[in-house]
């Protein structure tokens, strides 16, 4: 059973629909008590991440999601959830849940060129072998929609990049936790895979 | 680097497919769902739904039908048609669009586009301009105008002063919808698309007129389009999103082939 954390940021439902579609039982919760006994997270999320963390803290998720972290069980973030996970994020000079060392910061806006938010269908490529990402080939493409991206602190951390005015991390991730800035809810036949390799996914890099 | 978007346009009428030439002249052509599914499969980037009833009746099917494509369809699409308050929007993207089209309701009432872009957020909020071309004036400069009602009430607002205060009230995307060249399969109107993507920051769709691959190509390139909106050439059966993707492909348009 995947446990889908709604946390009042975007469209948590589209995240529910895509885990049916591969065949994968999920429901979604903000309790803190439903996922301090969760077998498998996923952690998603459209927004700002001061809103956010602000919701957390108040439903106590904060607190569970550290906890699920350290029991070791799987956890996926996607977007605005592969951003909560590090230390802090340049927007609203946030902190965050702080599990993986780096911080979040937004597109270089000094680029006239660059249109922001970067929205749409853009390469992944895989820097470093996961058992999550098994079958990306070069030229496979996922669905972005966001202003600002994670950037851990650790090379070790990032597993994808893709490219909008220079590299950036597309995938981070470090012991049972993975998180993807791309949406694979939203990613068609491909992102629909990888929310499959999740749901069998035992936690081990 | 970011992929161009093949976005395909169904008309939705009482839960049906429709498609209109010049928008009148509407005939039903299928079921829109089926069709999505298909357009889906053979690798389109993104749909729009639009509820041509655009009717208060209508509300609730559209809901209905939001939540049925949601759960079949797992890329990004948009609704538009009769939507005309927060609530409205809130609702449909509630359902399971990434985005919704506001048009008339925006051009009637321009602050329905920040109320929107702050309650779903300006990545969902997508400006629809219907443009006609007109002799340029005073009043309206570029030489297009803005018309509304389904293209046919003209508004007297120059559409190039549109399309940026449409960006700088939240709008996250633009529809350029040349009245002028829908139906025609002549070509989208290159200038219009051009002059709108050159002035504008967020992404810009092209729409009206597509007939052939070629047409896409040159939107692309010289339009300076971010994505082309495509309706009649693949409802018939002429091409399909495939063949036209293999053909931007070809001629060196970075568009999403893995699918």
């Amino acid at each position: 059973m995947i446990t889908i954390i709604d946390y009042n940021a975007g469209n948590i439902r589209s995240v529910l629909r895509a885990c049916a579609e591969v065949g994968a039982k999920a429901a979604t919760t903000s309790d803190a008590k439903v996922v301090a006994g969760a077998e498998k997270i996923i952690f998603p999320g459209v927004g700002a991440a001061p809103s956010a963390m602000a919701y957390l803290k108040k439903m106590g998720l904060d607190v569970a999601l550290k906890n699920a972290f350290k029991r070791g069980i799987p956890i996926l973030g996607i977007c605005l959830g592969a951003q909560i996970v590090l230390e802090s994020s340049d927007e609203g000079n946030q902190k965050c849940l702080g599990l993986v060392p780096g911080k979040t910061v937004r597109f270089r806006i000094e680029d006239k060129l660059l249109k922001i938010p970067h929205m749409g269908w853009n390469e992944v490529s895989v820097v470093q072998p996961h058992p999550l990402l098994d079958g990306i080939m070069a030229g496979d493409e996922f669905y972005f929609v966001h202003s600002f991206y994670p950037q851990p602190a650790a090379k070790k951390n990032v597993y994808a990049v893709s490219n909008h005015g220079g590299d950036f991390c597309a995938a981070l991730g470090s012991r049972n936790l993975f998180a993807t800035q791309f949406h694979p809810e939203k990613s068609g036949r491909l992102g629909l895979e990888f929310l499959g390799r999740f749901a069998r996914w035992d936690g081990k890099g | 680097m970011l992929s161009k978007r093949i976005i395909v346009c169904l008309d939705v009428r009482w839960g049906k497919l429709a498609k209109s030439v010049k928008f009148v002249d509407t005939k039903d052509i299928g079921d829109p769902i089926a069709k999505a599914r298909q357009y889906y499969e053979d690798g389109v980037d993104e749909l729009v739904f639009y509820d041509i009833t655009a009717s208060r009746e209508n509300r609730d099917i559209m809901i209905d039908f939001v939540e049925e494509v949601a759960s079949q369809i797992f890329i990004p699409f948009s609704v538009g048609g009769g939507i005309r308050s927060v609530e409205d929007a809130t609702k449909l993207r509630n359902a399971g669009a990434e985005k919704v089209n506001v048009n008339t309701a925006a051009v009637k009432r321009k602050e329905l586009i920040s109320e929107i872009a702050g309650a779903i957020g300006s990545q969902s909020t997508i400006l629809s301009m219907d443009i006609r071309r007109v002799k340029p004036t005073k009043e309206m400069p570029s030489g297009y105008e803005i018309v509304v009602n389904g293209g046919v009430t003209p508004t007297g607002i120059d559409a190039l002063w549109w399309a940026k205060e449409g960006e700088s009230l939240g709008a996250g995307e633009l529809v350029i919808n040349s009245i002028d060249a829908d139906g025609t399969k002549d070509g989208y109107e290159l200038k219009l698309t051009r002059m709108i993507a050159d002035a504008v920051g967020i992404p810009v769709i092209a729409s009206g007129g597509a007939g052939k691959p070629e047409h896409l190509y040159d939107v692309l390139t010289e339009g300076h389009a971010d994505a082309a909106l495509v309706a009649s050439i693949v409802h018939y059966g002429e091409y399909t999103c495939r063949t036209l993707k293999e053909y931007l492909h070809k001629r060196g348009i970075k568009v999403r082939m893995n699918y």
